[in-house]
């Protein structure tokens, strides 16, 4: 991991650049307006010293003057208006040049940022589930909003900041070396020390502040659990101790931010001790020639304005970096994102998927995809297209595992999952998943209305399409027992429905699909037992060439399956019928008899 | 970014802040934590500030030097030297006083800002359960991230500049006063142009920046569901139309965002070339006639630039400052609502032999010391939880010690309800509960919540070690102990199967483990606190009844001696207990043991023999 980490920055923004694709010219077009925002507001310091040298002291040689014919400048009120007005019009130009450039800075940082999202958006929706695992839901959020963020006022920064500063750095020196060229030797001292120094700074500055963000992130992460686990916190009256554990981790926080900051605060000081310094030499060295006759004193004063341009444009470009430096972080969580190996990928072909036959061949898989932590080991059985199988089995005895093989939800690490007599792996992932449909252990329903929900299954259903699957569910009566029927609006997760209805909707949803396999993972727990009963008669007669994965904890509800599957630790303990596991398998009676324990009394009691 | 789309009406994402003064004053009592630093920084602030005034004053004296005709050049320079040699110096102060101001204000504001951190936090903890209830995660979370982020954007940046830019502002107009009068006027009409643009600018800038606040709320909202819907949109080949609503929510953010982008980039250049337009009418006013000395007005414009310098730097601040008194405003609402009160006089004392008891404090003061037996009653209880819709009515139970009692019913007919009574998590509208006949909320709360022990339906592990996560039910409990609470929970097998035993990190709740295996973990978590009264919330729901039923093995041992609620969907888990409560509606329809009310036909026999739907 910490390896891999250290590989994205290396990657750094190469990675994300393509992302201005669309909105190059705003992009180009900022650094422009902005040469010209620049360009303008270099020349005022030479109007000023115009102004002052020819307007005021009546100076015979001044900055500019072979501009201006002798009849103005003999004119002082006339010459003093003029180079005041040509002054307030560039001016307003550079105003309207530095509109135009915060606009089309906008225009860039933003489409970028959006081009940025969907790129993060499309990447994780191509994540198979063990990459999900890897990320969590509240780590991938922040990826694609905060983080993007972060980079979004980088570039529109950068693209006005990279241009102006350098341009305005180079002007003002001309500009200077022009007025004076011994004077302005100043600055070719000045700047490579400065610039030094800020990279020196920014360098040891860089790792500090990674670690002082991760130690952030931990603190927020370590509120999120207390928030979450409140309850628990309060029933177990632990507050204090929750309160002394975030007391270190924001002391923590502290040291690490005071640590990283630390080195930062000496940009400000060494920036202005520079600046004074240039301009203490420059006034000495400038008064002196000023006392001395080659030198204007307007032309000594602008000089001092384009130290105070040189000085502060390099700020800017320090300023710049540091943003750059505290952006790296985001960049690289970015690209641990955009540079996840997807590790399922399916081949684009047109194999369809004949029949619902399956085949397991010593199937071994691992979550962890590691030899000595297998969480199903050697499984091989086969499936016949059109039969009902049952899968029992205790908690994290390899249920669900099972069954999220044949959609290729996951890989098997050793052996081959077989479709219609071909592996799963030759399938076209659409394909494949069109043809086997899952309804989950946690259903999810979307905001939406609940025949937006249904359609997921088939955005093309007709309305009588999805009627009869509702009927197959047995979820038609509920629905049209809301006011608006199958228009019912459903909140974010289905609140309005209870769990019994919405197991029925999604396995409505799932039968919309009509396919060729049909997985229940334990998706009618909470419907009572009558329905369940009328829901499998249904499937038995209107599902008969589809192949039926149901994995359940309620023994009656697959008791009347074609064989039955006894999963445990991992390995198939037993395959058979209700009455022959009822004969032979330990597992199979236990559970039976767990959940019938007192069912002679209870027929005691009803007789 | 938190997901914002159900803030509650009184905690919206509000820019501008109600009590500005108020809200200010209260932040800046943080300072107490750092009170002479803070003293000595704001003094040092005091220094620079004059400093960098009284070197900018320099140029008036050192032009007029050069303006001088009547002495000899080199009397001139020797003058002029001794000029520069003081402003040199000036500036060499500014410089190190500006070294140590943001020293000192760098450790300052990040002391306040862990003081503050703290206090929201402890705070929090003293908050009733009612709270968490009634607001989201996402909701809270945010005054963790983003209310504080904005704080510490001030406190860090902000603070600082804002006390030198005013303190910069006050001597640099006292220095143009000084120069001259006639000037200053052009000064005053500038500041109220700057004032009226970057009020206007900053109106409109922060109404597209809440739509844009918005539209990330939808693109976060919409991330969040498909991802926590990632199996479902997987199973339906559903990718490709997630990623079309996807583009619509992210195009819509885009524009909100440009125009409000737009808004706030343009004032920087605004900024800057009001006051290049008013260094262009000063220059000429002046020189046609306002001053006569090119020295006077050679300073003068070096404090207009100041002036605009400083101003700007508070116009660009402005922003900031309003968010984080937004958020600070947000901050400490939260910090004033309402602690949850621990004001019971009935305390836990342990006897010489390990016996506990009650201490009864009587009027005379006096105490009557009451046996721990963990003995809860119910009498004629009603509650609500909003005063309106009622929970809970007249229900009443007695639940001796030692007892198995269950609640069967809907969601929504009030079994957790009682639960969160017994252990105050709210208290009862009318009737009362009593524990070893004393009034509940007669006792501490904590040592009331001490002696009950509660395994929730969402397990909630802490990251950490499996280990220290059983040890949470009690903080002094040996590895042996945790060992012994494992195996009761029959959690001990599978946690010796993990990778590292009982020292396997468990990160984020305990991804890395089963629904099922957490439930264990959280079922040993309460042995090991060894309660007397165990308050079992569907803790057995993701739990095979196979599973269950060797739980229920080692659970039979763990309950011994110990008072039960037991709350459960299926039926197979209530069937042995003392009593079971059929509730609907706030009301118990059915008592009695499993054979009664199998006898009685009613309810209880529909669900039991699959005639009736729990949701």
């Amino acid at each position: 991991m910490e390896k891999d980490a250290n590989q994205h920055k290396n990657m750094g923004f190469k990675r994300i650049l393509p992302c201005a694709k669309g909105y190059l010219i705003p992009t180009f077009l900022t650094p422009l307006f902005i040469v010209f925002e620049v360009l303008l507001e270099v020349l005022i310091p030479m109007l000023m010293a115009a102004i002052v040298d020819g307007g005021l002291y009546r100076a015979d040689d001044f900055l500019l003057k072979e501009f201006f014919s002798p009849e103005l400048i003999a004119d002082q009120k006339r010459f003093v208006i003029v180079v005041g007005g040509i002054m307030i019009v560039a001016a307003l130009c550079s105003l309207a040049f530095g509109m135009l450039a915060a606009r089309t800075a906008a225009v860039a940082g933003m489409g970028f940022a959006k081009n940025l999202r969907k790129l993060i958006f499309e990447k994780i929706q191509s994540f198979s589930f063990r990459n999900t695992d890897r990320f969590s839901t509240p780590s991938l959020v922040m990826r694609s909003t905060a983080d993007v963020n972060n980079l979004q006022n980088l570039y529109q920064t950068a693209i006005r900041m990279f241009v102006r500063s350098p341009v305005m750095m180079i002007l003002a020196a001309v500009m200077a070396l022009r007025i004076n060229a011994q004077l302005s030797v100043i600055f070719i001292v000045a700047v490579p020390i400065l610039l030094a120094i800020l990279i020196v700074i920014g360098k040891i500055g860089r790792p500090r502040f990674t670690a002082a963000l991760k130690k952030y992130d931990k603190l927020n992460a370590s509120v999120q659990e207390n928030l979450t686990g409140v309850r628990v916190v309060k029933a177990f009256v632990r507050e204090d101790y929750e309160k002394e554990k975030f007391a270190a981790a924001a002391n923590e926080v502290e040291k690490a931010q005071v640590f990283a900051s630390r080195l930062f605060t000496l940009i400000g000081p060494i920036q202005m001790g520079i600046m004074w310094t240039c301009a203490i030499i420059l006034l000495l060295l400038g008064g002196k020639q000023v006392i001395y006759g080659s030198l204007q004193k307007g032309e000594l004063v602008s000089l001092l304005s384009y130290t105070n341009q040189v000085v502060s444009s390099l700020g800017m470009i320090g300023m710049v970096f540091t943003m750059l430096t505290m952006t790296r972080a985001s960049v690289g969580r970015i690209n641990e994102v955009l540079d996840e190996e997807i590790d399922i990928i399916g081949p684009e072909n047109d194999l369809k998927v004949e029949n619902g036959d399956i085949e397991f061949r010593n199937v071994d898989f691992s979550y962890t995809n590691s030899e000595d932590n297998l969480n199903l080991h050697d499984i091989s059985l086969h499936i016949r297209s059109g039969e009902t199988i049952g899968i029992v089995g205790g908690t994290g005895e390899g249920k669900s595992s099972f069954v999220q093989l044949i959609p290729r939800f996951y890989d098997v690490l050793h052996g081959e999952v077989l479709l219609a007599g071909r592996n799963v792996k030759d399938y076209s992932l659409y394909e494949l998943r069109e043809s086997v449909s899952m309804v989950l252990q946690k259903n999810m329903l979307f905001s939406g209305t609940i025949r937006d929900n249904l359609r997921w299954g088939d955005p093309n259903a007709s309305d009588a399409e999805i009627e009869e699957a509702c009927r197959l569910a047995c979820a038609h009566d509920f629905i049209m027992s809301f006011p608006k029927g199958y228009d019912t609006d459903l909140g974010q997760g289905g609140v309005n429905v209870s769990g019994g209805q919405k197991q029925r909707l999604c396995i409505a949803r799932a039968l919309l699909k009509k396919p060729k396999v049909l997985i229940l993972d334990d998706s009618t727990s909470a419907v009572d037992s009558k329905t369940d009963e009328s829901i499998r008669r249904a499937f038995r007669e209107s599902l008969k060439g589809t192949t039926k994965l149901i994995i359940a904890q309620r023994i009656s509800s697959i008791q009347d399956a074609d064989r039955i599957i006894v999963l445990d630790k991992g390995t198939v303990s037993d395959i058979g019928t209700h009455e022959e596991l009822m004969k032979r398998s330990e597992i199979y009676q236990e559970v039976y008899r767990s959940q019938n324990k007192s069912s002679a009394n209870k027929e005691g009691g009803v007789r | 970014m938190p997901n914002q789309r159900e803030i509650t009406a009184d905690f919206k994402g509000k820019r501008r802040p109600d009590n500005p003064i108020k809200t200010l004053g209260r932040i800046f009592s943080y300072y107490k934590h750092c009170r002479w630093m803070f003293i000595v920084a704001v003094l040092t602030i005091l220094v620079y500030s004059a400093a960098t005034i009284g070197a900018s004053y320099m140029m008036k004296p050192l032009v007029a030097v050069l303006e001088q005709s009547d002495i000899l050049p080199d009397a001139k320079l020797a003058k002029y030297l001794a000029l520069i040699i003081g402003m040199a110096a000036m500036y060499f102060t500014a410089v190190i006083t500006n070294y140590f101001l943001n020293y000192l204000m760098l450790i300052c504001s990040n002391r306040v800002l862990c003081e503050l951190r703290k206090d929201m936090f402890n705070k929090m903890q003293a908050l009733p359960i009612k709270f968490f209830d009634t607001h989201t995660h996402g909701e809270l979370m945010s005054y963790y991230t983003n209310d504080i982020d904005a704080i510490r954007e001030m406190l860090s940046g902000s603070i600082t500049q804002l006390i030198i830019s005013c303190t910069s502002i006050v001597g640099v107009v006292t220095m143009m006063l000084i120069l001259s009068r006639k000037l200053f006027l052009i000064v005053i009409v500038l500041g109220f142009l700057v004032f009226y643009t970057v009020k206007i600018i900053g109106k409109k800038s922060s109404r597209n920046f809440s739509r844009q606040q918005k539209a990330v709320a939808a693109v976060n909202g919409y991330i969040e569901e498909m991802m926590a819907g990632q199996k479902v949109v997987k199973a339906f080949n559903h990718e490709e139309a997630c990623i079309n609503t996807f583009d619509e929510l992210n195009e819509e953010l885009c524009g909100a965002a440009t125009r409000a982008n737009t808004y706030s980039n343009i004032i920087g250049p605004i900024m800057n070339n009001l006051s290049h337009i008013f260094y262009a009418i000063t220059c000429t006013l002046g020189v046609l006639g306002l001053v006569t000395t090119g020295s006077v007005l050679i300073a003068f414009l070096g404090y207009i630039r100041q002036f605009a310098d400083r101003i700007s730097q508070i116009s660009q601040q402005f922003n900031f400052v309003l968010l984080a008194l937004a958020g600070s405003e947000r901050v400490f609402k939260l910090m004033d609502v309402e602690p949850e009160l621990d004001d019971g006089d009935v305390i836990l004392v342990e006897g010489e032999n390990g016996e506990k008891f009650w201490r009864v404090p009587c009027k005379d003061g006096s105490f009557t010391d009451i046996p721990l037996v963990g003995k809860v009653e119910l009498h004629n209880v009603d509650f609500s939880y909003d005063g309106k819709k009622t929970v809970l009515h007249d229900v009443s139970l007695y639940a001796k010690s030692g007892q198995k009692i269950a609640f069967v019913g809907s969601t929504g007919a009030g079994k957790t309800t009682i639960t969160n009574l017994i252990n105050r998590f709210y208290d009862v509208d009318s009737g009362e509960i009593t524990y070893d006949g004393i009034d509940v909320r007669r006792i501490k709360k904590r040592d009331l919540r001490g002696t009950l022990g509660m395994v929730l339906q969402d397990t909630h592990l802490f990251t950490g070690t499996v280990m220290e996560n059983i040890r949470y039910g009690r903080l002094d409990a040996s590895d042996d102990d945790c060992i012994e609470a494992a195996k009761i929970a029959n959690a001990h097998y599978f946690i010796s199967h993990l990778p590292e035993g009982y020292d396997t990190m468990l990160e984020s709740d305990g991804a890395n483990l089963s629904q099922g295996q957490r439930q264990l973990i959280a079922i040993a978590r309460a042995a090991v606190s060894d309660p007397i009264v165990l308050i079992l919330d569907e803790a057995t729901s993701s739990i095979d009844t196979r599973t269950e039923l060797l739980i229920e093995r080692g659970m039979d041992s763990l309950m011994e001696g110990r008072t039960v609620f037991v709350i459960a969907h299926r039926l197979s888990t209530v069937r042995n207990s003392n009593a079971i409560m059929v509730l609907e509606h706030g009301k118990i329809i059915e008592r009695g043991d499993h054979d009664d009310l199998i006898h009685q036909k009613g309810r209880y026999y529909d669900l039991y023999t699959g005639m009736f739907e729990l949701s």
